[in-house]
Parts: C-alpha cells; structure tokens; sequence
C-alpha cells in the first residue's frame, strides 16, 4: 500500500460507490421499464376508450373502421396458462417425486439432468417441433372431432390445444426443479414418523412430504404461470394467427404471439394498442413477481423454526 | 414367518398404491422421453442440413448458397458485447449486496428488482428494448441495442450465481486479509473474486446458454439481417447495424416453410446447449473437489 491513508481511503470509498452503482442498476432497469411500460401502453386506453378496449371482442385493426377489442387475447392467455398448469402440475410433481423419492440414485441421475436440459432447450425449437409434429397430429383429430360440421373453421391444427401443449411441456423443467429442492428439504424425521406409525411410503409421499413441501412446491407452479404467460415465439409458431375465443380447435392468439405477431408493421393507433397488450401482460406478470416475493418473505420465518 | 394376520411382518396390499407407482413411473418416463424424442427428431431431421457450406457461407440467391455463418457470426457478436457489459455490473450488485450493504430497505429494494427483473418474460424487455434503446437512444435495430436489452434480462442470472459463490467463502478469509491489514477493496479483489471465480464463470455460461435460445427478446431490437462483415473495420460499424442471431434465423424460416433450413439451424443450437450444459456441470464438479 503506497500513498498513505488518505488515497486508501479515496480508493475505499471509489470502490464502494462503483459497487452500489452496479447494485442500483437492477432497481433502474425495473422502474423505467415500469415507466415505459405505461407511458407507451396507457395512450391508446384513452384514444379507444377503456371498455372497449379491454372487453370489445372485435380485432379488425386495419378494417376502414378500425376495432381494437381485446378480450379474446386476454382470456386466450388465461385460459391458456390455466390449462396449461393443470396438465403441467401434476405431471411435474409425480416427477421429482420420482427423482427424490421412489427411483435409485441411478435413475433418478439420468432423469434430472433430463429435466434440466429440456429447461435449456430454446423455445424457437420447441415451437420448430410443435409446428412439425404436433400440429398434424391435431388436425388429424379436428377432422375426426368435426366430422361433417359446416360451421367450425378448420385450423390444419394451429390451435389452442397445440400451444396448451407446448407450453405444458415448457413448464414441466421449472415445476419439477423447485418440487425436487422442496421435497429434499422437508425434514427427514417426518418422513420417518410417518413410516414408524405404519403408513406405506405412497402415503408418507402424498400425506406428509408433499403437504410439508407445499409452499415451495407452490413456488414452482407460480414461476410455472409465469413462464406460461410469458412464453411468445414456441407457440406463436403453433396456436394459429387469428383472435378467437379460446375453444380447444380455434386458432388463437395470447397477448405475446399478438405483440409478436403484429408488432413488425403495425401504425398508429394499432402500434400503441399492442403496446397496451404488452402492458396487460405486464401487469399480470407483476403480480405474480409480488406474490413470489411474498412467498420468499415468509420462508425464512419457516425455515427458522424446524 | 408366523402366519399371523395381524402380524407386522405380513404385508397389507394397497392396491391404490401401485397405480401411484405407476403414474410416477410413467411421468418420470414422459420427461426423459420427451428430451430424447426432441433431440432424436430434430438431428433426424436436420443433419443433413448440417456441411461445411452451411456453416461458413450466407444464404444468397445471386451464389445459388443457403448458410448461417453471418448469424453465427451475429450471436456470438451479441454474446460477447452482453457479456462485456453485464458481468462487470452484475458482479458488482453481488459484491455490494453480500460485502458493503447492511441488511435494510436499500438491499431488500435491490433484491427484489434482481428477482423481479428474473421474473419478467423476454418478450416484455423486447419491447421495452425497442423503445428505449431502439427509439429513444436512437440506436435502432442493432447489436447494440439487442446487447442493451439481453445486459437486463441476463443480469439477474449473473448476481444470483455471484452472491452464491461469495456466500460460500468462508468469513475466516475476510477476517485474515482485514487483520493482516488489507483494505476492503483489496481484500474483495485479491481474495474474494478470486475464491468466487468458479461461481462467476457459471453464472457468465448460463447467460451465454440464456443468450444463446433467445428470440422473443431480439426480434424487435437485433433484427433479422443475416449478413457476415466484409472486412476487419466492418466488424466494428456492424455493432450499430442489424443482426439476426441463429434463433431469430430458426423462427423466420420456419414462418417461411423452409424447414430444412431451420431444423439444420435447430440442430448446431442443440450442440451448442448440450455443450454449455456438460461445461456447467464439469465446472460444478470441479468448484466441489476445490472445497473439499
């Protein structure tokens, strides 16, 4: 240390500053995108009047008398999700109670790292292998289903069912990686207690461990939404490109293949509406970051007292 | 053995349990079969895309050739300026919230806009790129702009693994270095990133592999060109010119119909994430023996 206490002390406090600067950067970042999100989304609520934007069920944005209704995109993205979590969830589950509980150590290093590559693979390919595999399959069964109909609009299988699918499938690494650390972590003397008192190891699972794993298995399936809600390019490749209400055979579209979609050549009163889109799913987004960090807050209290 | 029926060495059967068994069985198979099935359809497919020409030359009608080398060339442009830009300030943010700050409403501040920014999909910051980087910095589709936007997205990855690493460095070695004299700073660098380094490098790999399957994110802010640099000094005016990585690439020719492009395009990605993946998992292994 040369130049004495004055420049270490210089040096200290340069460093610290630059420190908090890289800190503070992160909390920038969230607010102007909070700010920009708004800024660029609120316009066309007032240009097009609230209710009819977010509850008209007309999208005809290039029509001569243009019709930016919503709904459809919103409830799509909705029911969407909510499908795609209830097929997701249980298989994720099943799984890392597989990996943590039911297989050898063997198995159980072959079918995580599984689990995790499937996490890496990028969402362009998923959608690459939905729009190849899983849309003719579909259309096979659209035609089977609506044999002889004359009022269905055949889809060739880019419909809601495909992305509820795909996204299941996107969900699955996220579900089953949070379930595997939340099952380890429940302590092993009630797994124990439960064995003692004569439940068979099935009924240790789904009555003692899952229950005392809960909330972090409910972590999981709230990134699960997340991931869900947010996911764009893998099904805007197979959900179909028109709005409609999310019936399983109807070619749909999310807020994100909306934006993704339209966002290329989109003018004026269209560009700000899809901006509004993007903040619909912004919003939906920030509540379920404030209700993970809600549930962050309460897990240390309950680490504390095993 | 008694016989007894009562006995506890004699077994109740539960047939409901074994179709739990089962359903495990067969969701756990699912998964593993769904990343086999992924991996074998898309080399099936794409591998014969896949030759020297498709690698090293751009798709031209004029040439009659149909390659990648300038999205390649695009991703890893991208890869290496995000990189540049988001490790500094992401092991910055970890080094102020594990070393500097006291526990308050600054750092619970600071840590719930890391996770909220983790939370927000790539198509959110995307858009948010457009505009900011893209519109008001006047930048445009480039690479500058899509580097911008993925610095944000991939940030979070980078403080995460940061802070982890430095949790495991033992308060023992910050002790020693303040007692022999050394000043904060030069305790951070000397002792600190040093021992962290292992944790540093996974978390710079798992954004290159996050980086590296992106798309809904530089759709509107790299665009979509898929030319290579003329010459050396071209290399540097490319940053502000638009560039379309090997996922962008995928996405446009699949809406195109040409698959035998994307899946070839599918194939070298799938390489390059089962690469990032093996590495991180050596890395661990490794960063465990060095503790022992």
């Amino acid at each position: 240390m040369t130049g004495g206490k004055a420049t270490k002390h210089i040096v200290e406090t340069i460093a610290k500053v630059i420190f908090l600067i890289c800190a503070a950067v992160a909390i920038v970042a969230v607010l102007s995108i909070t700010v920009y999100m708004f800024a660029k989304g609120t316009p066309a609520l007032a240009k097009v009047g609230v209710i009819d934007l977010l509850f008209g069920t007309v999208w005809q944005p290039t029509a001569a008398t243009p019709s930016y209704g919503i709904l459809y995109i919103i409830l799509t993205s909705i029911a969407g999700t909510a499908v795609a979590i209830l097929i997701g969830v249980p298989i994720g589950i099943l799984t890392a109670v597989f990996i943590t509980e039911v297989s050898n150590k063997k198995l159980a290093a072959i079918v995580q790292p599984a689990v995790e590559l499937l996490a890496a693979i990028p969402s362009v390919i998923y959608g690459l292998l939905g729009l190849m595999v899983l849309n003719p399959l579909m259309y096979r069964l659209e035609k089977r289903v609506f044999a002889g109909s004359t009022t269905h609009q055949f889809t060739g299988g880019s419909n809601l069912l495909s992305a509820i699918i795909v996204l299941a499938i996107m969900i699955l690494p996220t579900v089953i990686n949070i379930s595997v650390s939340s099952i380890r972590a429940v302590p092993g003397h009630l797994k124990s207690a439960s064995l003692a008192l004569g439940a068979t190891h099935i009924q240790t699972i789904f009555k003692v461990m899952i229950p005392a794993a809960r909330s972090g298995i409910m972590t999981g399936v709230v990134l699960g939404i997340g991931r869900a809600l947010g996911e764009a390019m893998a099904i805007n490749l197979v959900a179909g490109g028109s709005v409609n209400l999310p019936l399983p055979f109807n070619s749909v579209r999310f807020l994100t293949t909306q934006i993704v979609s339209e966002m290329s050549y989109a003018e004026g009163l269209h560009r700000e509406v899809l901006f509004t889109v993007g903040l619909v799913l912004f919003i939906f987004i920030m509540i379920i970051n404030l209700v993970l960090a809600q549930a962050r807050r309460k897990e240390p209290l309950k680490n504390d007292r095993k | 053995m008694t016989g007894s029926n009562t006995s506890i060495r004699t077994k109740t059967r539960h047939p409901a349990d074994f179709f739990t068994y089962v359903a495990i069985y067969v969701c756990a198979i699912l998964s593993v079969a769904l990343l086999l099935g992924i991996i074998v359809y898309v080399f099936v497919k794409g591998i014969r895309s896949v030759n020297w020409e498709f690698l090293t030359s751009v798709t031209s009608v004029l040439k009659g050739t149909t390659g990648i080398a300038g999205n390649i060339v695009n991703t890893l442009y991208i890869i290496i300026v995000t990189m540049l830009i988001a490790t500094p300030i992401g092991v910055g943010a970890a080094v102020y919230l594990n070393e500097y700050a006291k526990p308050g409403k600054l750092v619970s501040m600071i840590e719930f806009a890391t996770e909220t920014l983790a939370g927000i999909p790539s198509i959110i910051f995307g858009l948010f790129g457009m505009m900011f980087f893209g519109q008001t910095l006047h930048l445009k589709y480039s690479i500058l702009t899509g580097s911008f936007t993925l610095t944000l997205m991939v940030l979070p990855l980078i403080t995460r693994n940061t802070q982890e690493a430095l949790k495991t460095v033992p308060d023992s070695y910050r002790s020693g270095a303040i007692g022999l004299g050394a000043g904060k700073w030069h305790m951070i660098r000397t002792i600190l990133l040093p021992s962290a380094m292992p944790g540093i490098i996974t978390g710079v790999i798992l954004a290159i592999g996050r980086i590296v399957g992106e798309s809904a994110a530089l759709l509107f802010t790299a665009g979509s060109s898929g030319l290579l640099p003329k010459s050396f000094a071209d290399l540097f005016t490319k940053a502000k010119m638009p560039a379309g990585t090997l996922t962008i690439q995928l996405y446009l020719s699949a809406t195109k119909g040409e698959f035998g492009v994307a899946f070839g395009i599918a194939v070298v990605l799938l390489m390059i994430v089962l690469g990032i993946n093996l590495l991180t998992k050596a890395l661990a292994k490794k960063f465990d023996v060095n503790r022992r």
